[in-house]
């Protein structure tokens, strides 16, 4: 192991900081020169994440599981000093935030990125923001971190600017603003008591609590877990979510999928952690309040979607149902359910992500407000003007029109959970994990009744959005007699079709990625060796990854 | 000491809420801000209440540690100060573009009908 890839761990925060930072003295006028370092800073981090993932995936030569590459800033022992810990969790975690930042990058470039100043700076600085906040094994670097990715993003929602945007990122700055204090009241009331803001040191700490303290550490951490579950849009804290992401430009609305993806890392992360099997009284605290909440979001999304009149809104709605499947199967603190909910976690956002940037082209050719009249149509019955629509039959569609449609199918399926893609695959795996829990044979044991819930929340919320997409897919390819064709450029198909593309591969090697998830969801739901490794004296660390 | 500090806190992150629940965007900018001085005085006083005690040690003996105040609480605070300074100036922005492009002071962009 060379000098050069222990530092490894540090390049997914340090270049895009860098990055970011550079293009800000670059005047704005050299646009190209400046979309040329993001495109490739973003693509060197796709690199950079694949990179990690293989160390942290790989197993040491000695026989001994190498999955955890921890940092030492300043080579300061752990509590003192802060680390960076790349284990399985957070490698997947960075390689999906660097795909789906590439992805909007290169859709960007067709033209959203003129429609405001330092979009490449402020992107940069929420993708090192977000590493970070992936990577970081202490409390408080979260913190830090957490308000990274947030002030890069209160700039990019009001990226483009308009009253719309305007309107709905103040919203979602007084609402995320609050949700950094809470953040820092639950860190300091932890700190308080347990002394330490170490996460592994932490974690050794809470079983040996005194139970008169106990409270207070738990009272800390459901405060810390409202400041993460407000992120991650939950019911009732997800009424800013779909106005935000729908009045967002689509490349940061399509970015977007992944930052309410942060406070489910971060629940799964600290919550497993904290309050896993190892932590005596406090073992699975608040578990139930993870899975109603979850179902709550489920049954407020999958109602939004129905009701949502257009399409950016209704994919705003998709992110809420698949922020709140992942939180009801976090909850059920099974291994089985963990794992699942990962996997379900990357095809979902992909397909959000997909769906946020397809909507934008598919509404580009048509006129504002032709959802509206659509809904008043239906309800009047005004306007059934189909008597010349015989002379229609048989016009061929346009290229662009069946490629648009094609995604869109693609997209429906991912979000409705259909067979083809890995959307499906994904609900299967959940729900086989729910019922079958661990401890039951063939035959005896009662299925607990809160997997009866997710199963009927994941049917009838995937029935919702099947029916919502189906709707919204009528009214756009079919239903319109005269309606332009929308120009579209092959860069802002290309990166739809890569990421359903990538949802297609998921599903192609849905074995071996399952695998992946099952080796991640055993070692949240055993942390020792995460302890361990990051508490060990760095004079007797190993070398930092595999090979 | 303590007692003080407490109805202080309390003082100061009941106005916030009361503030931040105001539908004028100055009113909600103040109600974070005064939260915010909460919050701060929180995490000062999670490091325990000292008077006259440093939170460095002096020259090069180690003394006792229980002589010393916790100094990460206070270098913990003074990340927040900044932190919040940073985002209530970036707020204020975002409150003057939304007056100007809406025209009211409401935090909906539209007054309330009547």
């Amino acid at each position: 192991m060379s000098r050069i890839a222990d530092h490894l761990i540090l390049a997914p925060v340090a270049l895009p900081l860098l990055a970011g930072a550079v293009m800000l003295l670059v005047d704005e006028r050299r646009r190209a020169f400046k979309a040329g370092i993001n495109v490739a800073c973003t693509f060197a981090l796709i690199g950079l994440a694949i990179a990690l993932l293989l160390m942290s995936d790989a197993i040491a030569p000695d026989g001994m599981p190498s999955q955890f590459g921890v940092y030492r800033l300043g080579s300061w022992p752990a509590p003192f000093g802060i680390v960076l810990v790349a284990d399985r969790l957070s490698t997947l975690m960075l390689l999906l935030t660097s795909i789906l930042a590439a992805a909007a990058v290169v859709f960007s470039l067709a033209r959203w990125h003129r429609a405001g100043a330092h979009f490449h700076s402020l992107f940069q600085f929420l993708l090192a923001g977000l590493n970070g906040a992936f990577l970081t094994g202490d409390l408080f670097n979260l913190f830090v971190f957490f308000e990274l990715l947030l002030a890069a993003s209160y700039g990019l929602v009001l990226h483009g600017s308009g009253p719309a945007r305007v309107k709905a990122g103040l919203h979602y700055i007084a609402v995320n603003l609050v949700a950094s204090l809470l953040f820092l009241i639950g860190v300091s009331l932890i700190y308080g008591i347990a002394g330490t803001l170490n996460m592994a040191d932490l974690a050794a700490r809470i079983p040996a609590t005194p139970s008169g303290d106990r409270r207070l550490v738990e009272a800390g951490a459901a405060v810390l877990g409202i400041a993460f579950l407000l992120k991650a849009g939950i019911w009732p804290m997800g009424f800013w979510l779909p106005t935000t992401y729908s009045a967002a430009t689509p490349p940061v609305a399509a970015v977007f999928a992944i930052m309410t993806k942060v406070g489910a890392y971060v629940v799964l992360r600290l919550w497993l952690l904290l309050f896993g099997e190892g932590a005596g009284a406090s073992a699975q605290f608040g578990g139930e309040w993870l899975v109603s909440g979850g179902l709550m979001t489920i049954a407020f999304g999958a109602i939004g979607m129905l009701a949502s009149q257009d399409m950016s809104r209704l994919a705003a709605f998709a992110v809420l149902v698949s922020s709140g499947t992942v939180f009801a199967a976090i909850g059920m603190g099974q291994a089985g359910l963990t794992a699942g909910a990962l996997y379900y976690m990357i095809g979902s956002t992909l397909g959000t992500a997909a769906f946020f940037l397809l909507v934008e082209l598919v509404e580009r050719g048509r006129e504002p407000g032709a959802d509206m009249l659509a809904v008043t149509r239906e309800v009047y019955g005004e306007g059934e003007d189909d008597i010349e629509e015989d002379d229609e039959v048989g016009i061929t569609a346009p290229a662009t029109m069946a490629m648009l449609g094609l995604g869109f199918i693609a997209c429906a399926s991912m979000i409705a959970g259909l067979p083809p893609l890995s959307g499906f695959i994904a609900k299967f795996a959940l729900l086989s994990a729910a019922l079958n829990p661990p401890g039951m044979t063939a035959g005896s044991g009662a299925i607990p009744a809160v997997s009866w819930a997710l199963l009927v929340a994941l049917v009838l919320s995937g029935l919702a959005a099947l029916i919502a997409m189906t709707r919204a897919g009528i009214r756009a390819f079919w239903a319109p007699v005269d309606r332009a064709v929308p120009h579209v450029r092959v860069i802002e198909m290309a990166p739809v079709a890569a990421l359903l593309v990538l949802c297609a591969i998921q599903a192609a090697y849905a074995g071996p990625i399952m695998q992946y998830m099952r080796a991640t969801a055993q070692s949240l739901h055993g942390p020792w060796t995460y302890m361990h490794e990051v508490m060990e004296p760095p004079h007797a660390m190993r070398r930092v990854g595999g090979t | 000491m303590e007692a003080i500090l407490a109805l202080g806190i309390g003082a100061l992150a009941g106005s916030g809420v009361w503030l931040i629940l105001r539908p004028r965007t100055f009113q909600l900018v103040i109600g974070l801000s005064l939260i915010s001085y909460a919050v701060n005085l929180f995490i000062l006083a999670m490091g325990r209440l000292r008077i006259g005690a440093p939170p460095i040690l002096l020259g090069p003996a180690t003394g006792n540690p229980s002589d010393y105040a916790d100094p990460l609480p206070q270098a913990l605070v003074l990340t927040a100060i900044v932190i919040s300074f940073a985002t209530t100036a970036l707020f204020l922005v975002v409150l003057l573009a939304s007056r100007g492009l809406t025209g009211t002071d409401h935090v909906d962009g539209r007054e309330q009908e009547r």
